[in-house]
């Protein structure tokens, strides 16, 4: 294939003498090429190779994956390769968002292209370097496992010996890449490239680093949104061994010390007053009745078509239904750090995130430093979830405000309250749902009108994520799969409320949940089985048709259970088209069981199989946390829950069987990081009103709500 | 504060801290075993998980002045110099567990833990004993199948 003309190509040669080869995924003229010759692969003289991962690690295995990209090509052995974090550099910019950042599952389909060629062009170099010192044609030379073969005489030099010379050959204008019936890597489960290290208790995160001089910072943050710092009392942290500084910050106030114990009884003894919050009159029924007025009535307009509200005046049968979804915090299993150490004349940043271009520019404004004089140092992270996604950098600006402050390295760690309670939530939700069929039991029309606080709008991101004013939090995964000739979705934007933000499948989250229900509640009114409706549906969509019948056909739709069991489905397609159908029981006093969950999978080419169903496996087993168990409240401008005891997730105890069946499959690999996510609370609403005869139609799905269902 | 002796993966180290710290602390930035992760500071998620004299024990709420006496801590670091340990290690690559990674340490030695009283656990044994040790990648299954596979190890049998 040929290479993008304006992606060209730089070779330098490293230091060592190794050849050092990259391109910029975004185009070439970029400010910042002047300073860091692009890469993702590094071959020493003694053989050492290394490939540079621009996307962050956090657990959905990009490491890996993007590795065995470039590995498939460049000719490798995997086990033999280092892989390690990229610096924050434009060279990393992601292809499709033009930033530097993790996250929309777009990490394996931005990758495919660039990280193959990355590794085809160096390997056509190191070829070429061959077949030059043999005075052979580079065509009688072949590159294996490390080492370029002359065919005939079976010489042969390693990667290596090859270094330096390969990095003089001129850049191929096309390379390449091998067709997938020569795949040898692509397609093949690949344990972790990062394996060993994790088991060990060897892999550095953000919360693992240290420099000279360190000291560590906990910082008082407001008891309720909003609340900022009146006064404070710093004598009292500061008569506690171990403590060096008091230091507001945009944040709070600050207590700085030799480590963390020093720090947090410092910040027992703080005494600090707050303002009043401005969201102190805001409770949570209070919202929860603002919103549901809010979707009784028409909103923005997101998406059209046809004339849904002259369908549902008109038609044969209408069905309505109310649904709503909380705030859920991330609750990442390591908590939001930074370490920050702020120079005259330079700044490093040391930090788990995945939002590299934007916390570097952050950090260089915080530190009033230009940005040249910033580095960014990416750790990998104890999950991500979107959290680490900061639209204003807050966790890395409040680590160089600190360093600045006290001219020492500092790490800033948040406690698992402040992350509880420190906002940056899913939204909260409230769904007005209409559906029409006509006389033949047919899908007419389908009207969703949905309440809750922008994502995007209003923030720094609007003009990247929220087309025309509409956000992408409300409407993302409210396209349904299924044509309905008149279909519309309207929103209502409310600004007040805690911050918010991307939480993993965004809008999947909660438009998963209502629409497959939703959709669930019309096959019953219909008088349809609402996987054999689907199916027939799903006629324009073979893959996510053929997603579905493989699910029910697995997870044995159709078979009788008792009263108080039941099956239910839901398939949506999340850039990889996956089915669900949940397998659960109801006890006589409303608790929900969940006994197994069978998924249909179809993401398109497969890099990794041990990876892609470790991604549908914890995706399920994510979502199912916020369908049974977690749950925010916020009221009166604080958050009532504050650590694991009350912001409860799933144990191993809680996990179902899992089985996933691939589908299809071929033509580019699709994203997985999210997809398994929307289907979950749906299948098992869904699975629960089969068994129960209820509908629930909140998460999390509560004993209460189920209360006396066998009447 | 004090001057204390810890026995950590069978060396004697002497750390000059105050008593009252919680051991997860001493470990991580006295002795930079950071293995042992923080997650919430109140024995809820099990991801500061230590052996003390064999027993699983959130460190993260222990005084470490309560584990100064001769007892015998091992961490992460130190596991895979322990049969069960290094039995689970093994088994964790080969059902290739992890996911993110911070959870795992202390999965690994809340699971060394239960190996030590049951050395054929049941589902149930799992359940009850790593249900504290919390992970939000979920790889829940992949533990369970790990822990099997090393007590089928360390029993010298096949799987």
């Amino acid at each position: 294939m040929k290479v993008p003309r304006r992606s060209i190509l730089k070779n330098t040669v490293a230091a060592g003498g190794g050849l050092l080869l990259g391109f910029p995924l975004n185009g070439a003229s970029r400010n910042g090429a002047a300073f860091a010759p692009n890469a993702f692969i590094r071959i020493a003289p003694d053989g050492r190779i290394t490939f540079l991962i621009g996307r962050t690690e956090f657990g959905q295995g990009v490491f890996t994956s993007l590795s065995m990209m470039i590995a498939e090509e460049l000719e490798v052995d995997l086990a033999k390769v280092e892989v390690r974090n990229a610096p924050a550099d434009p060279a990393y910019d992601h292809p499709s968002f033009g930033k530097q950042m993790t996250g929309g599952s777009q990490s394996v389909m931005g990758s495919w292209q660039p990280m193959r060629m990355a590794g085809a062009v160096a390997r056509e170099m190191l070829v070429r370097a061959a077949a030059a010192r043999w005075k052979a044609a580079p065509e009688s030379c072949r590159a294996e496992r490390g080492v370029v073969l002359h065919t005939q005489s079976g010489r042969r030099l390693s990667y290596g010996e090859l270094a330096s010379a390969a990095a003089r050959q001129p850049v191929p204008r096309e390379v390449a890449l091998k067709p997938a019936s020569e795949w040898k890597v692509i397609g093949r489960p690949m344990p972790r490239v990062d394996g060993k290290a994790s088991v060990e208790g060897r892999t550095e995160f953000g919360i693992d680093v240290t420099a000279p001089g360190m000291l560590t910072a906990l910082i008082a943050r407001p008891p309720a949104f909003g609340a900022r710092v009146r006064a404070f009392r710093a004598a009292k942290a500061l008569a506690v061994a171990g403590v060096r500084a008091v230091v507001p910050v945009d944040a709070g106030v600050a207590v700085v010390a030799s480590g963390f114990w020093s720090a947090s009884r410092g910040l027992e003894a703080l005494e600090v007053d707050w303002t009043d919050s401005p969201l102190k009159d805001l409770t949570s029924d209070g919202q929860r009745a603002q919103y549901a007025a809010l979707a009784r009535t028409p909103g923005k307009l997101a998406r059209n078509i046809g004339d849904a509200d002259a369908a549902l005046r008109s038609a044969a049968r209408v069905i309505e239904a109310e649904y709503e979804v909380p705030y859920v915090a991330h609750a990442m299993m390591e908590p939001l750090n930074c370490v920050a150490d702020v120079r005259a004349d330079r700044c490093d940043v040391w930090t788990g995130t995945q939002y590299q271009s934007h916390d570097r520019e952050s950090a260089a404004l915080a530190a009033g430093l230009p940005l040249d004089r910033v580095q960014l140092h990416t750790l990998q992270c104890g999950t991500g979830f979107g959290r680490r996604w900061a639209m204003t950098s807050y966790f890395v600006v409040e680590a160089v405000q600190l360093s600045k402050a006290v001219k020492a390295p500092v790490k800033v760690v948040w406690t698992r309250e402040d992350d509880i309670r420190g906002g940056w939530y899913r939204p909260r939700y409230y769904h007005s749902m209409a559906g029409a069929l006509d006389d033949q039991g047919a899908l007419l029309a389908w009207r969703q009108r949905i309440a809750g606080q922008p994502i995007f709008v209003g923030s720094t991101e609007e003009q990247n994520y929220a087309k025309d004013g509409i956000d992408g939090g409300h409407t993302g995964g409210s396209n349904i799969a299924y044509p309905a000739p008149n279909q519309r979705v309207e929103i209502h934007m409310v600004m007040e409320g805690p911050p918010v933000q991307t939480m993993r499948a965004v809008g999947g989250t909660h438009n998963g949940f209502v629409t497959e229900c939703f959709f669930d509640e019309m096959a019953y009114a219909a008088g349809r089985d609402p996987v054999e409706w689907r199916l027939e549906l799903l006629k324009g969509r073979p893959r996510l048709r053929a997603a579905l019948a493989l699910a029910a056909e697995k997870a044995g739709w159709g078979r009788a259970l008792p009263r108080g069991r039941g099956l239910g489905a839901a398939a949506v397609d999340y850039h990889t088209c996956i089915a669900e159908i949940a397998e659960v029981s109801v006890s006589d006093d409303g608790v929900v069981k969940v006994h197994r969950i069978v998924a249909g999978v179809d993401a398109g080419t497969v890099i990794n199989p041990s990876g892609l169903r470790a991604q549908v496996e914890g995706g399920i087993l994510f979502a199912l946390s916020p369908t049974l168990l977690s749950a925010l409240t916020v009221d009166r401008g604080r958050t009532l829950e504050s650590n694991f005891h009350d912001f409860r997730v799933i144990s191993i105890a809680d996990a179902p069987d899992i089985e996933i069946h691939m589908s299809g499959g071929g033509g580019p690999p699709q994203g997985v990081g999210e997809a398994a996510v929307p289907c979950v609370p749906a299948a098992v609403a869904n699975a629960v009103f089969a068994a129960t005869g209820r509908r629930v139609r909140r998460l999390p799905i509560r004993p209460e709500d189920l209360r006396g269902w066998r009447g | 504060m004090a001057i204390l002796t810890l026995l950590v993966n069978g060396v004697r180290r002497r750390v000059d801290v105050d008593p009252s710290t919680p051991l997860l602390w001493v470990l991580r930035e006295n002795l930079r075993l950071t293995g042992a992760k923080f997650g919430c500071g109140a024995a809820l998620c099990g991801v500061c998980t230590v052996l003390v004299n064999g027993e699983a024990v959130r460190s993260c709420v222990t005084p470490v002045s309560s584990v100064a006496n001769g007892e015998r801590i091992v961490t992460i670091e130190g596991a895979g110099a322990t049969p069960a340990g290094a039995a689970l290690q093994q088994a964790w690559l080969d059902e290739d567990v992890v996911q993110c990674g911070y959870c795992q340490p202390g999965q690994i030695m809340a699971a060394a833990a239960l190996l030590l009283k049951h050395p054929k656990p049941t589902d149930d044994d799992i359940d009850r004993e790593l249900s504290g040790v919390l992970c939000r990648c979920s790889t829940y299954h992949r533990i369970r199948r790990a822990i099997h596979r090393g007590a089928a190890a360390m029993s010298g049998g096949s799987r």
